[in-house]
C-alpha cells in the first residue's frame, strides 16, 4: 500500500513523461536518457524514433526508455504529437519535450515544471533569452529567433522572447488539445505557440540555459531556413483567422 | 502593350485564386506546405498583371511579341511545377501506404498468434 487514497490520486495526476523525439541520435541518446533519470527518477522516458537508421531505437531501449518507432519519418511535429498522444492515452499529467541531441539540460527540469505544478500555466517554454544570456548561435539564427518572437508576441498579445525553443513542458489541458491538433513538419513550435494562445491555453516562459550540442550539426541550412520561415509566417497569418479545431474540455 | 482588359481579367483571376487558397487553408482543408506553390503562382500572376511594363519587358526579353501570351506561358509553367510537385508527393504517399499496410498485416498476425496462445 502506498499512502492514502487522496495521496495516490495526487501522485497519479503528477505522473510525468519525458518525450524525446529522435532522428539518428545514436551518439547522444543514451546519455540524454541517463541524465533525465539522474535528475528526476519519477520521469518515465519515451523516445519517439522518427525513422532513425543508426540504431537509435535499440540504444534507447537498452538504456531503459520506452520506445515508439514511427514507420517512416513524420518530422519533428508529428513525432512530438505521437509522444503527446502516448501521454494522453497513459494518463500522464505532465509531458516534457527534450531534444535527443543533448542541448537541453535536464537539471533545468524543475524550473520548467514549477509553473505547471503551481497550476499557473498549461504550456511552459524554456527560453534562451530570458535571464542569463549565454546562448551562442550564429548571428542570423539569433536575429531570426528575435524577429519571430516579436511577430508572435504581437499575434498572441503576450510578450514572448523565444518562440522556437523546443524545451517545453505541457500540462494536462495542453496534452489533451495538442494530441489532437498539433502543427506538422519542422519548426513547429512557433505555430504551436499561436495555436496555444488561440485555443485558450496559458503559456509561460522560464529562463533556461542551453548547452552546445553533444553530437551532430544543426540540420538547418540557409535556403531551408528561408523556406521554413516563409511557411511558418504563412501558417501564423492564416492561424489568426482560424478557429480552434476542438473545444477544450474543462475538468 | 497588354490590353487593359486583359490586365484586369488576369489580376482578378489571380486574386480569386489567392482568396480560395487562403480559405482552404483557414478551414484546414489545405496544408501550408501544399499551399505555398499556389500562393506563389497567384502572387506572380497578380504582380505581372498589374505591373504592365514589367510584363512587357519580360515578354520582350524572351522574344514573345504579345505580352498576354507571356502571362499565359508563365501561368502554364507554374501549373507544370505544381503538378510535378504533386507527383513527388503521390510517390511518397504510396510508398508510405505500402509500409503502413505491411506493418498492419504483420501486427494483425502477431495479434492473432497472441490470441491463439493465451498463456
Amino acid at each position: 500500500m502506498i499512502g492514502t487514497r487522496s495521496e495516490r490520486v495526487s501522485l497519479t495526476s503528477l505522473r510525468r513523461l519525458a518525450i524525446v523525439p529522435a532522428l539518428n541520435e545514436a551518439g547522444s541518446i543514451q546519455s540524454v536518457i541517463r541524465e533525465i533519470r539522474a535528475q528526476d527518477p519519477d520521469f518515465e522516458i519515451l523516445v519517439v524514433d522518427d525513422g532513425s537508421t543508426d540504431g537509435t531505437a535499440g540504444l534507447a531501449e537498452a538504456a531503459g526508455a520506452w520506445v515508439v518507432r514511427l514507420p517512416f519519418n513524420l518530422g519533428i511535429g508529428g513525432a512530438v504529437q505521437t509522444g503527446l498522444q502516448y501521454a494522453r492515452d497513459h494518463d500522464f499529467g505532465i509531458a516534457v519535450q527534450i531534444d535527443a541531441d543533448g542541448q537541453h539540460d535536464p537539471t533545468e527540469l524543475p524550473k520548467l515544471l514549477a509553473p505547471l505544478l503551481a497550476g499557473e500555466a498549461d504550456v511552459v517554454v524554456g527560453s534562451r533569452f530570458l535571464g542569463e544570456r549565454n546562448y551562442k548561435a550564429p548571428f542570423l539564427r539569433r536575429v531570426g529567433i528575435r524577429v519571430f518572437a516579436a511577430i508572435i508576441s504581437a499575434v498572441v498579445g503576450q510578450p514572448l522572447t523565444d518562440t522556437s525553443s523546443s524545451f517545453r513542458a505541457f500540462g494536462r489541458r495542453a496534452i489533451a488539445y495538442f494530441s489532437r491538433d498539433y502543427p506538422h513538419g519542422f519548426v513547429e513550435s512557433v505555430e504551436a505557440t499561436v495555436i496555444a494562445a488561440r485555443c485558450g491555453l496559458r503559456l509561460t516562459e522560464v529562463p533556461v540555459v542551453m548547452r552546445q550540442r553533444l553530437m551532430g550539426q544543426s540540420s538547418l541550412t540557409l535556403p531551408i531556413s528561408i523556406y521554413y520561415s516563409i511557411k511558418v509566417l504563412v501558417a501564423v497569418f492564416v492561424g489568426i483567422f482560424r478557429r480552434s479545431a476542438y473545444e477544450l474540455k474543462e475538468e | 502593350m497588354t490590353p487593359f482588359r486583359v490586365s484586369i481579367f488576369a489580376a482578378v483571376a489571380a486574386l480569386i485564386l489567392l482568396v480560395v487558397v487562403f480559405e482552404l487553408m483557414r478551414s484546414r482543408r489545405l496544408q501550408e506546405r501544399y499551399a505555398l506553390l499556389w500562393l506563389l503562382t497567384g502572387l506572380v500572376v497578380f504582380v505581372l498583371a498589374v505591373w504592365r511594363s514589367l510584363l512587357g519587358w519580360a515578354a520582350d526579353a524572351v522574344g514573345i511579341a504579345y505580352p498576354p501570351s507571356a502571362l499565359f506561358v508563365l501561368a502554364s509553367f507554374f501549373i507544370l511545377i505544381v503538378l510535378l510537385h504533386y507527383s513527388t508527393v503521390i510517390s511518397r504517399l504510396s510508398e508510405q501506404n505500402t509500409v503502413l499496410a505491411q506493418r498492419l498485416a504483420i501486427l494483425e498476425n502477431r495479434l492473432r498468434e497472441a490470441q491463439d496462445r493465451p498463456d
